[in-house]
């Protein structure tokens, strides 16, 4: 799927109707991207106007990568940054991942969006209450 | 310079690496306004007697990440030597409108909202070079934030030590109780960089955990 083509369809999504576009993206989708594809596909979608739900998130590098993306695209006016809430991830060590030597992580439920679309009222160990409100401006 | 000094600093490498003491470079972390400079300044003035950077109620006052070496912590017998690096707030979100409710003009704002982003990006970049971290939390804040949880993570994949320090215990809000339970598989240290409390704690705790 070309960058050109999703965006078209967005725009046209978008005017359409007045609302709020939510992205759900699988864990089987997820599993097949290079970090960087996920990092781009996110923010992508994000600066679009989208709220993106994963249903397994970033690892923690990869979330540190996410923000410094983030900050590199950050403009006056235009994008201010992300919101993203995420549960910590949980450790396993694996039988095989203790023969290598490896940590392994399962990433969760992950929720990110524009700052100026997304804010958090509450987060906790087990539950995340955030509201999410149309782009202010144009 | 002493003499001893001096002999130290003309000696080869090897020499210096038998006769090292413990040594860790160790990065102060945390969200904007935390506390981070304030805690780098009173470490480096405990044990040197110099200062890091200048302290300040805007966010993001610190914008380039600061390293001061050789600084020497002696608690409970040991000595460890650290390297302190203090490093500008981290956030996933840096808006000039912010700064502007802080009384500084357009520009100003737009250009420090600049330096802020590349401030964040300098701070993620020194995780890969560090031997530990100290997170710092404003404990009158909810602790459980984004920037929280992924540093801790990434401490945790690279399996590096980690110390939560719950500052400003001296204001009377302050619950490091609730950073206690948001954290629970990490050691918590109640301080007010400002005030001093419990600082020796700190330095106890830094000594075993970076030694
Ligand atoms: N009450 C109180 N204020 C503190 C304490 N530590 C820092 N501050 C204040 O918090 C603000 C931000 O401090 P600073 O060290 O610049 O934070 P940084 O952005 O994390 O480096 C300043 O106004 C400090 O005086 C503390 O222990 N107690
Ligand atoms: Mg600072």
């Amino acid at each position: 799927m070309s960058k050109k083509k999703t965006k078209k369809r967005r725009t046209e999504k978008s005017n359409a109707h007045e609302g709020i576009r939510i992205d759900i993206i699988s864990k089987d989708r997820i599993s097949t991207m290079a970090p960087m594809e996920k990092i781009r596909l996110i923010l992508d979608m994000v600066r679009d106007g989208s709220i993106v739900i994963l249903e397994r998130g970033l690892t923690p590098e990869e979330e540190a990568k996410l923000i410094e993306m983030t900050m590199t695209e950050i403009t006056p006016n235009d994008f201010s940054g992300i919101e993203i809430e995420s549960y910590p991830c949980k450790q396993r060590t694996t039988f095989l991942g203790k023969l290598l030597g490896k940590t392994m992580f399962e990433t969760r439920l992950t929720v990110v969006g524009a700052a100026d679309q997304l804010k958090t009222l509450k987060r906790d160990h087990d539950f995340i209450s955030a509201l999410v409100s149309v782009r202010s401006r144009g | 310079m002493g003499v001893i000094e001096k002999i130290k600093k003309n000696l080869p490498s090897w020499v210096k690496k038998i006769f090292k003491k413990k040594r860790a470079r160790i990065g102060i972390y945390g969200p904007p306004n935390a506390g981070k400079t304030t805690l780098a300044n009173r470490i480096i003035r405990d044990w040197s007697g110099d200062a890091i950077g200048p302290v300040s109620e805007i966010p993001h006052e610190t914008r380039r990440a600061k390293r001061k070496e050789g600084i020497v912590v002696n608690a409970n017998g040991a000595a460890i030597t650290l390297d302190v690096v203090d490093t500008p707030g981290l956030a996933t979100k840096i808006d000039f409108h912010d700064f502007m409710a802080y009384g500084l003009d357009e520009a100003e704002a737009k250009r420090r909202a600049k330096e802020a982003t590349e401030g964040v990006i300098e701070a993620i970049k020194w995780l890969d070079d560090l031997d530990g971290i100290l997170l710092i939390m404003d404990a009158t804040e909810d602790p459980f934030t984004q920037v929280n949880v992924t540093v801790i993570g990434n401490m945790e994949a690279r399996e590096l030590p980690l110390l939560i320090v719950a500052n400003k215990i001296d204001l009377p809000e302050a619950s490091p109780a609730r950073i206690k339970s948001a954290f629970p598989q990490h050691t918590v240290i109640p301080i007010s960089a400002l005030e001093g409390y419990n600082v020796d704690k700190l330095y106890e705790s830094i000594a075993n955990h970076f030694g």
